[in-house]
């Protein structure tokens, strides 16, 4: 493992008798204490609401909450900490984009491009987009391998796309995406480019200016940090064209009689009052991953996917649902056991103490475009170790034996 | 006791009723969206309402696969009145195992299916 597990309280715990070994982060991860402690110091010393007091405690809130601003924008390596807007989550960071940049420039015969490997998340506000505008909604079908295919994406792009939307990592068969040439082939074609990054930041070291897309959007929760909060990403040039998401406090400067004075960006789209508590913690998450180096976790996630793809491949009755080659996946590994439901699987894990995730994953048109009905997905992070993936073989081979 | 007792297994591996059938009165579909188990069910009554065939298709995890099975073999004869009365308890009757708050749509999905087609 990166980390001294001792540093999150919660794998401390045993599950059905047996210590907790959790492989279910590509839902969510874990909360060092470092965060956990955060939120409870900001409750304890600095609560207040942000960008309206002049007392003490006020400034406070409000400093703690524009650094960690500062600090996401420093991760993703964003050109200025206005580029930041942070969100609930994920999904309302993409709906955020539909309902405002989508709103403005996808018009009847425009066409949008995502891929066969979207979460739901990524899909349907694209997809309501697309029928509420009579755009279309163009797919990337993959390879065999999983991986997109990317001479077809080179035929579905033309004069009429207006946003390519794709993720950056799959949840399910942990397909790292060539972000770059998605990007600098859509922006060759006049489009503009959203790269759901849920599962990319998280294991990727993450460089928007490098990527060099519109948008990217992720989760804290999927990066140590608390749930409750999201970040949009999105250059400033294109921020400043959109309009507010929603309506209400802190995003107005001034409201007269006849009309309003917007508040610039990024506060034009954080309407009232944001989880602060819960920014200023993930602005600790942030710290933790960096003093690891996102460098390093890319090559604990390569380490323990090797190790898994050759322990789990020695079984004839289970199929791998990831990308060959290894520098081509993230560090998830999606699996199916011949005769057994993925629900099974799950629950014979469990007894042993392994968390892992069965079902659709929230991407049910790529599991159904894969002919199955449910895939079983161990996901991995920095408290994760090689002794782990041995208890899981061993979980695997209960599987077996029960189900014979 | 295991939740993967050898009755479910047997019942899983080796499902009893299984296949569709041509003069249904009643059928019906449940589908497990998260998971994404699916049981049809098949039912021909008699006269009375009393159940005289009934088969299922589908396919999913042990629990779910299992429970249909089990199903067609008690409510064979029983009326269209008692089969609407039945619920999760029957269920953890027949199936005789801890069943655990997440396998509780698996479990009640066949019966769901049954409810379904004969209300």
């Amino acid at each position: 493992m990166l980390v001294d597990p001792k540093d999150f309280p919660i794998l401390k715990q045993k599950i059905n008798g047996k210590p907790l070994i959790y492989l279910d982060n590509a839902a969510t991860t874990q909360k060092p204490r470092k965060v956990i402690n955060a939120i409870s110091n900001f409750y304890t010393k600095s609560n207040a609401n942000i960008h309206r007091g002049i007392h003490s405690l006020s400034e406070k809130a409000t400093t703690a909450f524009e650094e960690s601003r500062a600090k996401v924008a420093a991760f993703i390596n964003a050109a200025s900490p206005k580029e930041i807007v942070f969100t609930k989550n994920t999904t309302e960071s993409i709906n955020l984009i539909a309902k405002t940049f989508g709103e403005l420039n996808i018009k009847a015969g425009d066409e949008i491009i995502v891929s066969a490997l979207e979460h739901h998340s990524n899909l349907l506000p694209w997809r309501m987009l697309a029928e509420k505008k009579k755009a279309v909604l163009r797919i990337i079908p993959l390879n065999s391998d999983f991986t997109l295919n990317m001479t077809e994406y080179a035929k579905l792009i033309s004069d009429k796309t207006r946003l390519v939307a794709i993720t950056g990592m799959s949840n399910v068969t942990g397909t790292l995406t060539p972000v770059k040439r998605i990007t600098s082939l859509a922006h060759k074609a006049g489009a503009k480019v959203l790269i759901d990054g849920a599962q990319y930041a998280a294991h990727i070291p993450t460089d928007v200016q490098s990527i060099d897309c519109d948008f990217f959007v992720f989760s804290a929760h999927k990066m140590l940090g608390p749930t409750g909060v999201g970040v949009l990403y999105a250059k400033k040039e294109i921020l400043e064209t959109l309009p507010p998401f929603l309506y209400g406090g802190d995003m107005v400067k001034s409201v007269q009689q006849d009309r309003i004075i917007l508040n610039d960006i990024p506060h034009k789209f954080e309407a009232g009052t944001p989880n602060i508590a819960d920014v200023i913690a993930f602005g600790s998450a942030i710290d933790y991953l960096s003093e690891i180096g996102m460098d390093r976790i890319r090559e604990h996630d390569l380490k323990l996917l090797k190790f898994a793809k050759e322990k789990f491949s020695k079984y004839k009755e289970v199929a791998l649902l990831c990308p060959k080659d290894l520098q081509k996946s993230g560090g998830t590994l999606s699996f199916t056991v011949k005769g057994v439901h993925p629900h099974d699987i799950a629950e014979i894990f469990n007894q042993e103490g392994i968390a892992i995730r069965a079902g659709y994953h929230c991407a049910e048109p790529l599991i159904r475009g894969l002919k199955l009905n449910s895939a079983a997905r161990m996901s991995f992070y920095i408290y994760n170790s090689l002794d782990n993936i041995k208890a899981a073989e061993k979980a695997l081979k209960k599987v077996l034996k029960i189900f014979k | 006791m295991d939740l993967y007792s050898e009755i479910i297994l047997d019942h899983f591996k080796h499902p009893q009723n299984k296949g569709t059938l041509k003069k249904a009165d009643k059928e019906a579909e449940e589908i497990n969206t998260s998971c994404g188990d699916e049981i049809k069910v098949f039912i021909k009554l008699n006269k009375e309402d009393y159940i005289e065939k009934i088969m299922f298709e589908g396919q999913g995890c042990a629990i779910s696969q299992a429970t249909a099975s089990m199903l067609t073999e008690k409510l064979l004869g029983k009326s269209k009145t008692q089969v609407l009365s039945l619920d999760i308890d029957y269920i953890k009757s027949i199936l005789k195992v801890p069943i655990g708050m997440g396998r509780i749509k698996c479990a009640t999905l066949a019966l769901s299916a049954i409810k379904r087609a004969l209300s």
